[in-house]
């Protein structure tokens, strides 16, 4: 059943949310948009087509806690951090960090299940909102993403003056019950005219031949690599902005008296200190280290998971490497070219 | 501002082997008082002090640092302190571009003959200290008490 | 200019004395410009352009250690290039520069923010940028949207450079300091709390830190797991201010205000304030010192007079009271 509310009407709802739930929307703070948690005073930004950081953030914080210790004479006390159980929204989530979710699902969800994460999808409604202006950086079409008709608990259209909403699931369903019923033509409307700029993005044809576990050898020996990596400086922007990065670090911080703050953040393949172990690090250069993101996100992961890329086109990448170093390079360059 | 009777900052004094930690020797053999909450670390020279040092101290509960060196012209090692000088110049300015108090951080010249004036220093920087109150600005939460 | 500049690489090069030339090549977006050693086979893929924004001068640290290269140098880079070479980071008979005329590089990011969506071609007619978008044309004065670092623009003076091609204009406007001016006569509440919501925004990606030519150290200490600081992410606001302070200091004296940390910041962080704010009190206190200005210098924090300011000074001079 489609639902539907003015955006005069918008902080209304935002506000009858966040009396029961934290709401997390993208939010405008010095100058840039992110998501965040949503207050009356804060500056929301339905509009911003990207924010720097991913969605994958209320699932996945940069940063998390896990446990904490502290030595009392003989005695350890551990206090391990306690799991989310309360719920909360996330509201306007684009197509292609609504797909991350998924393939995030496939890593933490997985034997053996991480707590963390696992809780707070349990508890998560996931908005998503439609892409009325789909950018040159987009190829979220080459993965099969629908950026006119996302998924998630609530799928939202931006109409003029007005947000339809469509729920998907029983999660969704409670969340906007209480809307007014919209109709269905303005979103039909939408979603053609969405359609129309999706088809004309200049991103739209990679060709992904060859990316999967049967090439590995060859891709991985590919002598293209190190050109590609020769301008990297080795910065985990890609890494940090990317929503399907999933590696994290586990480290210890020494609070003196305070005890032992065990925490993970995220990592990033791009950094030097990425998995060192005693002995030092297997990947020594930064061309070995650039290799290792992209044949995780084109040959690794879907080698694994039934040949899913774990990359969504989401063109954050695109826009912020300092070099101008992404992942289309990668494909166009070590991909089959059409007049092979 | 009201000052918390209970609450007694934390102070670090950086001293230099060879004036200010001498001072500070003579300054105790002396029987001059100065607050106990100033802890002393030795380093080899004023010039020893890195940045990172005075930021670790404030992470870990600092709540004023003080450098303490030769007095210029006296270096140990002829100039160290001078460039200990301008090093510190700059840093501070740039942590009150940054907004931290500004009486939080501090350079004085002691030498190993001035115990009264080791002692009227740390005397004197508590006191400072002690007004500012708490530093709220460049703690590490995780080490708050 | 740029068949100017490849015509005259290709001579260059076909002397068989240079491993290859550290310039720019383009890329999928129209705004894509990757750094990148190109030899003689691949030369048509060089391209020098309005969007040619990175400093390039850092590459030469790994690219010109063992072997002869040329290198693309605007004026600007040409002080980061001469500070590296009096740290002995480069050899300078490793490298012959060639200095490209510089009229202003044109930021992408200013662009997309001024509202312009999908763009998928830009075109240059004197002063007008004509962009075409997704959403159809579109025209925009190429002054609004020069990179922040050339509103400070240094010159046009290449000062290092073996020979010149093309013209260069300075495109500086007004006062650089005027931001940092601006927050020096805030009270120091309002300081803080601009630095902790700018500096809030931080990842910790470290592109500031890799992007900074005078960041040159083969470990930071950041990166060094017995450093005791490392960590790969802020769990602390604490740790947000400490890195940013050290990197910003740790560079002290040696920022030739190059801004390629602000034009790397992927969260649009002011970080070049930082230094700025630094070069400012260098300036004020031990005299007018631009690093990078010639090879050999001595750089004013590794320097001292006998009447030097005490650090007291501070408090004198410091910002709103």
């Amino acid at each position: 059943m489609m639902k539907k509310i003015s955006f005069q009407d918008l902080p209304r709802l935002f506000r009858e949310i966040s009396e029961t739930q934290t709401l997390i929307a993208p939010i405008e703070k010095c100058g840039q948009v992110n998501f965040g948690v949503w207050t009356p005073d804060s500056t929301l930004r339905l509009d911003a087509l990207k924010t720097v950081k991913s969605a994958k953030g209320a699932f996945f914080p940069q940063v998390e806690d896990i446990v904490h210790f502290r030595m009392k004479d003989k005695t350890i006390d551990i206090h391990p951090a306690e799991v989310l159980t309360e719920d909360f929204v996330i509201f306007g989530v684009r197509a292609c960090d609504a797909r991350s979710f998924e393939l995030l699902d496939r890593v933490f969800l997985a034997d053996p299940v991480d707590p963390f994460y696992a809780a707070r999808r349990k508890h998560g409604t996931v908005v998503t909102l439609a892409c009325n202006q789909p950018e040159e950086t987009c190829f979220c079409t080459n993965f099969g993403i629908d950026a006119a008709d996302p998924c998630g608990d609530v799928t939202a259209w931006m109409d003029r003056d007005t947000l339809y909403l469509r729920a998907n699931t029983e999660k969704g369903e409670a969340l906007i019950s209480r809307l007014e019923n919209g109709e269905e033509a303005p979103v039909e409307d939408l979603k053609k005219s969405i359609g129309e700029i999706l088809k004309k993005l200049p991103l739209n044809d990679l060709n992904l031949t060859g990316f999967d576990g049967d090439h590995l050898m060859e891709k991985f020996n590919d002598p293209k690599w190190e050109e590609l990596a020769r301008g990297c400086l080795g910065c985990g922007t890609c890494t940090f902005v990317c929503p399907t990065c999933q590696c994290y670090d586990v480290r210890d911080f020494d609070a003196g008296e305070n005890g032992i703050q065990r925490y993970r953040c995220w990592d990033s393949c791009m950094f030097s200190d990425f998995t060192l172990m005693a002995h030092g690090t297997n990947r020594p250069t930064q061309t070995e280290r650039f290799r290792q993101r992209f044949m995780h996100k084109l040959v690794y992961f879907p080698a694994k998971n039934e040949g899913l890329y774990s990359c969504v086109g989401c063109g954050r990448c695109l826009e912020k490497c300092p070099q101008s170093i992404h992942i289309v390079n990668v494909i166009k360059s070590l991909g089959v070219k059409e007049d092979d | 501002m009201s000052v918390n009777k209970e609450w007694t900052p934390n102070i670090v004094a950086f001293c230099c082997n060879w004036c200010s930690y001498a001072g500070a020797d003579l300054a105790g053999s002396g029987r001059m008082n100065y607050p106990a909450n100033v802890k002393i670390i030795r380093i080899p020279c004023s010039c020893r002090l890195n940045p990172m040092f005075v930021l670790r101290a404030f992470q870990r509960g600092a709540d004023g640092v003080i450098l303490c060196g030769c007095h210029p012209g006296d270096c140990h090692y002829s100039t160290g302190n001078y460039y200990a000088r301008r090093r510190m110049t700059v840093l501070f300015s740039l942590l009150d571009f940054m907004g931290i108090e500004r009486g939080r951080t501090r350079v004085e010249w002691v030498s190993a003959a001035e115990g009264a004036k080791f002692a009227a220093t740390m005397n004197d920087f508590v006191k400072t200290v002690t007004e500012l109150g708490e530093n709220k600005k460049l703690g590490d939460l995780r080490c708050k008490k | 200019m740029q068949e100017m500049i490849v015509n005259r690489l290709r001579e260059l090069l076909a002397s068989g004395d240079y491993a290859g030339v550290i310039g720019w090549s383009k890329g999928e977006t129209p705004f894509d410009r990757t750094p990148g050693l190109f030899t003689e086979k691949d030369l048509d893929r060089l391209c020098y352009d309005s969007f040619c924004g990175s400093n390039l001068s850092k590459y030469l640290i790994a690219n010109a250690k063992d072997k002869k290269v040329i290198a693309l140098l605007k004026p600007c880079d040409c002080y980061s290039f001469n500070q590296m070479c009096t740290e002995h980071r480069i050899q300078r008979e490793n490298v012959y520069v060639i200095g490209v005329g510089c009229k202003g590089k044109i930021d992408g990011e200013k662009i997309r923010n001024g509202g312009i969506k999908g763009i998928t071609g830009v075109s240059e007619e004197g002063d007008l940028l004509k962009i075409e978008t997704l959403y159809g044309e579109k025209e925009i004065s190429r002054k609004d949207v020069l990179l922040d670092k050339c509103l400070s623009c240094k010159g046009k003076e290449h000062k290092c450079a073996d020979e010149v091609i093309g013209e260069s204009e300075d495109t500086s406007v007004g006062n650089k300091y005027e931001l940092v001016e601006k927050l020096d006569a805030m009270t120091p509440e309002e300081r803080f709390e601009f630095w902790r919501g700018e500096l809030s925004k931080c990842i910790r990606c470290n592109a500031c830190r890799n992007a900074c030519p005078a960041c040159s150290c083969i470990k930071c200490v950041f990166d060094n797991p017995k450093s005791g600081v490392e960590n790969k992410a802020a769990a602390d606001d604490f740790e947000e201010n400490l890195f940013h302070i050290i990197r910003a200091y740790h560079v002290a004296g040696r920022c030739t205000d190059c801004g390629e940390c602000s034009r790397a910041c992927p969260q649009g962080i002011p970080l070049h304030l930082l230094n700025r704010k630094i070069i400012k009190d260098i300036n004020e206190l031990y005299g007018d010192y631009q690093a990078g200005e010639e090879i050999g210098q001595r750089h004013p924090l590794t320097d001292f007079t006998f009447e030097d300011d005490e650090p007291s000074v501070v408090e004198r001079r410091g910002g709103g009271k």
